[in-house]
């Protein structure tokens, strides 16, 4: 047997975490930041004022062609016809033809023959290797589709209730172009000293930016927005703002072998137009004629003790499994993303270390927009 | 580089021991430990009054990131703990040699304490795993 010779990759921003006194972990490969210090600190630093996160590490891929359009409305479940706004951006999940779930991103509309997409880090090999098979595949012959990645790029995301402006404080007249954005758009923002690419997008429930930009920019944006008083944040933190915001997690709250439906992601999935074929539309539509099985519930423990992924949820209408759970900051208490039979609700318990404590089912976001929905 | 106190006793897996006047020990996690699972959340401590052997599982540490088990250093009834963590995990944190103690013990036999790590030794062995 030989050793395995990967070696963990390195973000455009990797002297910039050591800095600022990172603990490096690898995360799909890549050295990256679990957190600076503090995890609870970033977390709640983003929920009340600002902070940033090198997340480099996912991938962008540029979708080019005269089919793009009707290329993308049959490989994704959302439909790209409803995003035809230049920089207006949706979720959606990639499907497999079971309908389980390939990969969760978000899709950029640039022009009817571009646009950009950006998906996971850990799927990044099987994503690349399905979305080129789709488009190479025999019955959809001399199809006009290039598909780019981008790894020329990098990707900060700056998030909290006072991201937006304090991103304007330090990249000035370079991002005026993105003053005016709505929620969930993008904008280019050229001029002679950078090229930064602008979404107003996130994923910790807060408001703020998402910025893709040349490697080479990445470091002195990066020490701009630090500058102006944004905070360093890790993957440890953006872990605990998604559950709070009840965003799934790839690989954890959904895979291959769960549908849209039994992970809470319905609202993603454009069955209508009806004659929009799509990859996993069949599946998709049987599941819905008979009713899943399952649904994606919030957990709020009751007891003391923390939530964690795979442990056993009891309900009086049969078992489930926590998908992702931890303690949240801004509850002060321990909370879970479940999938539990469709018919459960309101009480259950948890199977923690062979005890079973009282939790509560609820509807998620659990925070969002720096405030606690609930008690 | 962590603190280790010289008058302590040690385990492999990152316990910290004192032995105190009256013959008992008081039980703590190290420094090193408290740093290297992050902030904490929950302590699960163990009941008073229940016997373990060394090396088993006694209590629980939940910090942000995972869950980690705490083990007995060695064979003796718990005799105290320290009820203060419930409301206030993070003293651990702050504070893993002093007031984040855990629990206290009665041994069953005292030679076992002498068998435990020293400071120089512990030091060593996170230095090892800290390269």
């Amino acid at each position: 047997m030989s050793p395995s010779p990967s070696l963990a990759q390195r973000t455009p921003l990797y002297a910039q975490h050591l800095t600022a006194e990172a603990k490096m972990v690898d995360f799909a490969g890549w050295e990256m930041p679990i957190h600076y210090g503090s995890q609870l600190e970033e977390h709640h630093q983003v929920r009340n004022d600002a902070g940033m996160f090198d997340v480099s590490h996912m991938v962008v891929l540029d979708i080019t062609g005269s089919d793009a359009t009707d290329f993308l409305r049959y490989l994704l479940a959302n439909d790209v016809a409803r995003i035809q706004t230049p920089g207006k951006a949706l979720y959606s999940c990639l499907l497999n033809e079971r309908g389980g779930v390939i990969d969760d991103l978000i899709v950029y509309f640039m022009a009817e023959d571009k646009y950009r997409m950006v998906v996971n880090a850990a799927t990044r090999d099987k994503d690349l290797t399905w979305i080129r098979q789709q488009a190479l595949s025999p019955h959809k012959k001399g199809r006009d589709v290039k598909i780019r990645e981008r790894d020329d790029l990098a990707m900060i995301a700056v998030q909290g209730p006072n991201a937006r402006d304090k991103t304007h404080a330090a990249l000035g007249a370079n991002i005026n172009a993105a003053r005016e954005l709505k929620p969930f758009f993008a904008a280019d923002c050229n001029d002679s000293k950078s090229d930064l690419f602008v979404a107003r997008t996130g994923y910790t429930g807060e408001d703020g930016y998402e910025i893709i930009l040349p490697a080479e920019q990445a470091g002195a944006t990066w020490e701009a927005l630090l500058a102006a008083g944004v905070k360093p944040i890790g993957l440890g933190a953006r872990d605990t703002l998604r559950l709070e915001a009840g965003m799934n997690l790839y690989g954890q709250d959904m895979d291959e072998d769960v549908s849209p439906l039994e992970a809470g992601l319905n609202w993603t999935v454009a069955f209508t137009p009806e004659d929009r074929d799509f990859i996993g539309r069949a599946a998709l539509t049987q599941q819905k004629t008979d009713g899943p099985a399952n649904k994606l519930v919030g957990l709020i423990l009751e007891d003391r003790g923390v939530l964690r992924a795979h442990q056993k949820v009891i309900t009086e209408h049969g078992e489930g499994e926590i998908t992702s759970g931890s303690f949240s900051p801004t509850l002060g208490k321990s909370i879970a993303l479940a999938r539990v039979p469709t018919a459960a609700t309101e009480h259950c318990q948890v199977e923690i270390r062979g005890k079973q404590l009282a939790a509560r089912i609820v509807k998620y976001p659990f925070a969002r927009n720096g405030k606690s929905l609930f008690d | 580089m962590s603190n280790v106190p010289t008058e302590l006793k040690y385990t492999k897996s990152h316990e910290w021991v004192r032995t105190e006047t009256d013959g008992s020990i008081t039980v703590g996690i190290t420094d090193h430990a408290q740093e290297l699972l992050g902030d904490m959340v929950f302590i699960e401590l163990p009941e008073t009054e229940a016997n373990y052997t060394a090396g088993d599982e006694c209590a629980v540490v939940e910090s942000v990131k995972a869950a980690s088990d705490v083990y007995s250093p060695i064979t003796g009834e718990v005799i105290a703990i320290n009820e203060e963590l419930a409301d206030a995990p993070e003293t651990v944190n702050e504070d893993a040699f002093d007031t984040g103690w855990m629990f206290k013990m009665q041994p069953e036999d005292a030679g076992e304490i002498d068998e435990l790590m020293s400071a120089e030794a512990y030091a060593e062995l996170i230095a090892e795993e800290e390269h």
